[in-house]
């Protein structure tokens, strides 16, 4: 490892914990001034993701160890999978207990759906 | 190292004000999915303040935390959507004491006219059991008129009259007397 090397390592690893942390407090304003819940979700999955990764690389980069960065490669992973599922979970929570506001979506093609099973089917899936 | 110290500097402000403005969102949050939201933020912010840590003291050893930290995120996000998927209209907004008071005095009214309606019910249902037994009585007495006259063979003991409270509009037995009570022997 020569110290060029090393130094260029830091750089890039001192850009990407930056880049990370830029994406926490922009996740904070989006999530403290956007509308509706919608977009505080959007707002929120930036730095669950993206912003995670940045950190985790940066970090990487600064430890340069192989089993730390294996730990983290696992970190990263997880949150990839983990995330769609949470915001999915919470998304159609919102949509079935009223907290998506109708005039600030582009389309509603759930909406509509919806619309044609209940009038097409028995099933009814409002209380859920 | 002076200006990794800069960066940490910067990093911890940054990371310090994204997860303040999510905890005001957090308190404000008119539901609990915004609160779920903002607090997911928080976590993923510490995350970032972990590996930050990590990062400027080049300690690997608290990477097992990053770990522990997303499964933390994972399992609370993902328990308060379902516990919130279940929550009827209105249920995240706190209420007033007038709400609450008012709320109370429309169920205790709901209440009391059930209780009512059940009454009235019951009520109706005994009026008609006393109807039908006047009349079973008024058909027994003829019947028992018509029976004094010629008062030959003497009947077998009456039965014990269970069933007296039930609707028997007409007596189907021929045979025994009446009730116990209205016997004359």
């Amino acid at each position: 490892m020569t110290p060029a090397w090393e130094t260029a390592a830091d750089v890039v690893s001192v850009i990407c914990l930056l880049g990370g942390a830029f994406f926490a407090f922009a996740a904070g304003v989006g999530a403290l001034r956007f509308p509706d819940l919608l977009a505080r979700m959007h707002a929120g999955t930036k730095p669950q993701v993206l912003g995670l990764v940045l950190v985790l690389i940066g970090l990487a980069l600064r430890l340069r160890e192989g089993g730390a960065v294996w730990a983290l490669v696992l970190v990263a992973v997880f949150q990839m999978l983990t995330a769609p599922v949470a915001a999915h979970m919470v998304g159609r929570a919102g949509f079935r207990t009223g907290k998506v506001r109708n005039d600030l979506l582009v389309v509603d093609e759930l909406s509509r759906d919806l619309d044609d099973t209940q009038s097409g089917g028995p099933r009814r899936d409002e209380d859920v | 190292m002076s200006p990794f110290d800069v960066v940490v500097v910067v990093g911890g402000v940054l990371l310090t004000l994204g997860a303040g403005f999510a905890i005001v969102r957090a308190e404000k949050g008119p539901s609990i999915l915004d609160r779920t939201v903002a607090l997911d933020i928080v976590v993923t912010t510490m995350i970032a303040g972990v590996a930050l840590y990590a990062a400027y003291f080049r300690r690997a050893d608290v990477v097992p935390l990053l770990v522990v930290l997303s499964l933390v995120g994972f399992v609370g996000s993902v328990t308060v959507a379902r516990f919130a998927a279940v929550e009827p209209e209105g249920e995240g907004r706190v209420r007033t004491r007038e709400e609450v008071a008012a709320e109370e005095a429309e169920k205790r009214r709901l209440e009391q006219q059930e209780e009512e309606a059940r009454r009235r019910r019951r009520r109706a249902v005994e009026d008609e059991v006393r109807v039908a037994e006047d009349e079973r009585r008024a058909v027994e007495d003829e019947r028992r008129a018509a029976e004094d006259e010629t008062r030959a063979a003497e009947d077998d003991a009456p039965v014990a009259p269970s069933s007296r409270d039930t609707i028997e509009t007409e007596p189907d037995d021929e045979h025994h007397g009446g009730p116990a009570d209205e016997e004359t022997r």
